[in-house]
């Protein structure tokens, strides 16, 4: 007998909703049931599955779109989908279960999936249909605003929320005068309170964006087209472009219509079903327990469920979702999650560094976390949101809780990457849920290497991107030296788009000479700088030209200009140089004259090993100084501090190497030293170690065979051991060595970092190549150095003798 | 208001300040690139920093203790922080500058 082959009718899925949501529902189904269902899937956008996350940096042109396609037609072709693009369905018969197409198309079903998604809410205000009126959801939307801005002009973003500040800020890359209207008194008041709301928008001002808070529209202008905004205290606002963001509307229609249970959104059970048990729905178009969702993550986990069900697993549960967003303008940093604003039974921890556009705030309610927003440093963004979604009890290391896990009980050691130190079961991607684990599997066992490789494999960060640093983290520490990342630029401040690094190379190949100069030259925005520019260029010239090069006295912290540390209530502090700490009666006298003289409120022995006058008036600093007769102890400089010593072989019964001397000479030999940051040195006869040499920038201690030599250590904020650089037999290569070391370091830390945290970022063995193996650049390196230190004075000593005005008494005394 | 002369711009360094003596305290006076001149009391509305120490660009100055930028037209810290600073009326002639102060009330 011939028996007949049936082939059994494989079931059909539609979809209706070509969309993130959708398709990611159909990509889980694949991976669990590839040959289950016939699948056809309508979409009414022209384009195969793209990534809409990545709009703004399409509009900002940071972005080709090309780029942003999920799906290519031949993902389609290949899993046997049938796709219709540009087709709407207009309507669902859930009796003879089949949709029909506003063109005419029926396809039949078994299950129906919705995924049609949101669309852009339109302010009911006159003339919002007037041409120039535009929203931001597709890329329909994106193309008009790119030709739009091709003119130039103004546009007005209604809506100071994500989208409306993603818009702006790609209108303005664009070129285009921008204008955020927003009702509330602070952008994005769903995400941030007023003092980070105040940080974001100065930032956005700086990038041009200009704000009007607490207005509200009433009445679109023009007659052909938009010409201008009314608002409802009668003000009005000329613009060429309208952008209306005010919020996203659940696109139900369809469902609707079908008879199928509705509120804002589609109404789903835990299953992801309607109430028609054979449509399921999935994405921004349905409403689960009471609640909508405009952000990918949760989708995305719907996505898997409802997959899980049409797959016939019928396992899984959808139970809601914690979301945390993040903003996409390129250069602010910024993570929001939970009840961000605190208020009753809440407790606050908070840390603002204005100067560093820095804020973070934490909400605590009974010692859990519930809710906080990082502003301008966002690397605890996924470990704070894991304590939230985990209800940790944190009242071990609230102290330390803005700073991090790295900061957990250990503030005895730096270094690692903070991805390193996360748990395996951390969530790295918060769009897509993928935890550390997952990744560093997937990187060893998958062999991958890149970035993009490790997108295709996980997804992780293949979404919004905002966690792709912390991917490459997890890349660098897991592939160790194998893993090479172009490093990413950042600006020096805000007065320049340049880094730092860009910033020294033109200094250096445009041989500029001044921090006028630099500024004119590069185009600085400010002409004047900023706090954080003007110290760093300047350091930059007089490192690159140590004899032609300008010392701005105006760009120098008020420490390096006083020559003296400012104190809390305006007076200095002076703290005379005492080589190695060692001093002599006739010298102890004549500062206990001096401090006797002139009331100095306290003499102290500070923690170099030095005296320290303290409450000095600035109109006395002279005075002092001359009466002084010492030289500056820098104590206040980004430059060479002090050499601790301890008694070495001279005295100590155990010494076995000279480190007084020793100490004396390293601290004449580098005296007047001006560097990236603080210089800390010490030198112990012993290993004993008593002058502490381990937590120096530059430590030494004495063996019997020679000197061993340590860099890299700090005992301020992060402690972190020195290590070992190498071994030498004579004072003379002690020195050497120092010096070679420091200029290297001089030459090459970014202003600001100390030489721990250069050390690891350049690492050892390049620093060992230079200054231990090759004594022709060792050599070099040092001659550098003696160069740069010719060219110095002793402060001090040129302030009394008239050369230099640190301006002591004040301009002009008006009598009453 | 009486009007009292400080001495030439140029005792002023550009990008800084100086202050002066007065019967109502110090007096922060800041210059700019452009060689405008502002005077402000000489006490950060933080926690009292002298401001004539400060960094100073365009219309701001960065106080030397915190950091804290004050916008020197309108006297005010700028966002996020909060206060407000004395300001007082400059006059440059001939490269002489001068500084207004109003009667003190008895
Ligand atoms: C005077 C002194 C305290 C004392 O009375 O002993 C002192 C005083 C200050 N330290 Fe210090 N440090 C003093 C020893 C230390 C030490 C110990 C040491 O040098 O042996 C450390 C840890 C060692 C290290 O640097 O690795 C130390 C780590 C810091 C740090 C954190 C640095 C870090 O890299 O984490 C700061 C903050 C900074 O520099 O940004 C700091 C900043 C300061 C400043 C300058 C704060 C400021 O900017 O105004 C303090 C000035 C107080 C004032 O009003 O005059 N001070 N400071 C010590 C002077 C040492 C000297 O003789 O030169
Ligand atoms: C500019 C922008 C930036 C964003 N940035 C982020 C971000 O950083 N992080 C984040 O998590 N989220 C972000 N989002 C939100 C995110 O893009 C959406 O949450 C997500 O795309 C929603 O997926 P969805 O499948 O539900 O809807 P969609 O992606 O909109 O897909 C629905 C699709 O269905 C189609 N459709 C609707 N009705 C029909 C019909 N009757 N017939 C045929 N087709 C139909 C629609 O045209 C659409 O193509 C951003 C959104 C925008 C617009
Ligand atoms: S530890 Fe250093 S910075 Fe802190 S209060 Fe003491 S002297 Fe000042
Ligand atoms: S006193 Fe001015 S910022 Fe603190």
């Amino acid at each position: 007998m011939n028996p007949v082959s049936v082939q059994p009718r494989k079931a059909r899925l539609v979809v209706v909703g070509n969309g993130m949501a959708g398709i990611r529902a159909v990509e889980e189904l694949l991976k669990m049931a590839p040959d289950l269902y016939e699948i056809t899937i309508f979409g009414d956008e022209p384009h195969p599955n793209y990534n809409r996350i990545l709009l703004t940096p399409v509009l900002a042109g940071e972005m080709a779109l090309e780029e942003t396609i999920l799906n290519p037609l031949d993902w389609y072709a290949e899993h046997g989908i049938t796709l219709h693009t540009g087709s709407r369905v207009a309507m669902i018969d859930r009796v003879k279960r089949r949709v029909v197409t506003e063109d005419g198309r029926v396809a039949p079903y078994d299950r129906l999936l919705l995924a049609t998604g949101a669309a852009a809410a339109i302010a009911p205000i006159p003339g919002n249909d007037l041409p120039g009126v535009v929203s931001y959801r597709d890329m329909a939307d994106v193309a008009a605003l790119i030709r739009d801005s091709g003119l130039g002009g103004e546009a007005v973003v209604i809506g100071g929320g994500l989208l409306g500040l993603e818009v702006a800020h790609g209108l303005r890359a664009r070129g285009m005068g921008v204008t955020v209207v927003h009702r509330r008194a602070w952008p994005l008041d769903k995400q941030l309170d007023a003092r980070g709301g105040a940080l974001l928008q100065r930032a956005m001002e700086a990038r041009g964006v200009r704000f009007l808070l607490g207005k509200e529209s009433a009445a679109v202008l023009g007659d052909t087209r938009v010409r201008g905004l009314r608002f409802t205290d009668g003000g009005e606002i000329p613009t060429d472009v309208l952008v209306m963001t005010i919020g996203i509307k659940p696109r139900i229609e369809l469902a609707q219509a079908a008879g199928l249970q509705c509120e804002t959104g589609i109404l789903v059970n835990d299953t992801l079903q309607t109430y028609d048990p054979r449509i399921y729905a999935v994405g921004e178009c349905v409403q689960h327990r009471g609640q909508t969702y405009g952000l990918v993550a949760p989708l995305f986990e719907q996505a898997k469920v409802a997959a899980n069900h049409l797959a016939e697993y019928g396992r899984m549960r959808y139970q809601g979702s914690v979301t945390s967003t993040k903003l996409k303008v390129t250069g602010i940093e910024l993570f929001s999650a939970g009840d961000f604003m605190g208020g009753d039974h809440c407790e606050e921890v908070t840390l603002l560094d204005g100067g560093q556009g820095v804020y973070k705030k934490v909400i605590l309610r009974e010692n859990r976390v519930v809710g906080g927003l990082l502003y301008g440093d966002t690397g605890i963004g996924p470990w704070l949101f894991q304590l939230m979604r985990d209800g940790t009890d944190v009242s071990a290391f609230r102290d330390t809780l803005v700073f991090g896990e790295t900061h957990l009980g250990d503030s005895g050691h730096a270094g690692e990457s903070q991805a390193a130190r996360l748990a395996d079961g951390a969530e790295i991607c918060g769009c897509n849920g993928v935890s550390k684990g997952s990744i560093v599997k997937a990187i060893r066992e998958q062999g991958l290497f890149t970035l993009e490789e490790v997108r295709k494999c996980t997804k992780a960060s293949a979404s919004c991107g905002s966690c792709t640093g912390l991917v490459e983290q997890l890349l660098a520490s897991t592939l160790g030296g194998f893993y090479d990342s172009t490093p990413k630029k950042k600006a020096l401040c805000g007065c320049t788009d340049l880094s730092h690094q860009e910033v020294r190379d033109a200094i250096l190949e445009e041989k500029l000479l001044s921090v006028r100069q630099a500024f004119a030259y590069l185009d600085w925005r400010h002409p004047g700088g900023c706090a954080t520019c003007r110290p760093a260029v300047n350091y930059y010239i007089r490192t690159a030209w140590p004899a032609e090069g300008v010392d701005d006295a105006q760009s120098r912290f008020i420490n390096e200009r006083a020559h003296a540390n400012i104190q809390r209530d305006g007076t200095y502090s002076v703290v005379p140089r005492i080589y190695g700490g060692v001093t002599s009666p006739a010298e102890l006298k004549r500062i206990a004259e001096v401090a006797e003289r002139h009331h100095v409120p306290m003499v102290k022995f500070t923690g170099g090993q030095r005296l320290d006058l303290l409450g000095v008036k600035k109109e006395d600093l002279p005075r002092i100084w001359a009466e002084l007769d010492m030289p500056s102890g820098h104590a206040y400089g980004k430059a060479l501090r002090t050499v601790k010593s301890c008694v070495g072989t001279e005295f100590c019964r155990f010494g076995v190497q000279d480190s007084t001397r020793l100490a004396i000479e390293l601290e004449r030999g580098l005296e007047r030293m001006w560097a990236p940051h603080k210089v800390k040195l010490a030198a112990s006869g012993c290993p004993r170690n008593c002058a502490e040499s381990t937590i120096k920038d530059f430590g030494v201690i004495g063996v019997d065979s020679g000197w061993e030599l340590y860099v890299g250590g700090n005992g301020g904020m992060k402690v972190r051991a020195a290590d070992l650089l190498c071994k030498v037999k004579t004072h003379e290569e002690v020195l050497e060595v120092a010096k070679a070391f420091l200029q290297m370091y001089r030459e090459d830390a970014q202003y600001l970092e100390r030489t721990a945290p250069w050390v690891e970022r350049v690492g050892l063995d390049s620093i060992k190549a230079v200054v231990v193996n090759d004594l022709e650049s060792r050599r070099q390196l040092a001659a550098r150095m003696d160069f740069a230190l010719s060219q110095e004075k002793d402060p001090w000593a040129e302030a009394i003798s008239g050369r230099l005005d640190i301006h002591a008494a004040p301009l002009r005394r008006i009598p009453a | 208001m009486e009007w009292l002369a400080l001495g030439s711009i140029e005792e002023i360094p550009a990008l800084g300040g100086r202050y002066v003596e007065t019967p109502q305290g110090q007096i922060a006076l800041l210059r700019n690139e452009k060689d405008e001149i502002f005077a402000v009391r000489n006490r950060c509305p933080h926690r009292g920093g002298p401001l004539s120490e400060g960094f100073v660009s365009g219309h701001t100055v960065f106080c030397p203790l915190h950091n804290w930028q004050i916008d020197l037209e309108k006297g005010e810290a700028m966002a996020p922080d909060h206060g407000c600073v004395k300001t007082f009326p400059v006059r440059i002639e001939d490269q002489q500058v001068w500084l207004g102060l109003e009667e003190e009330a008895p």
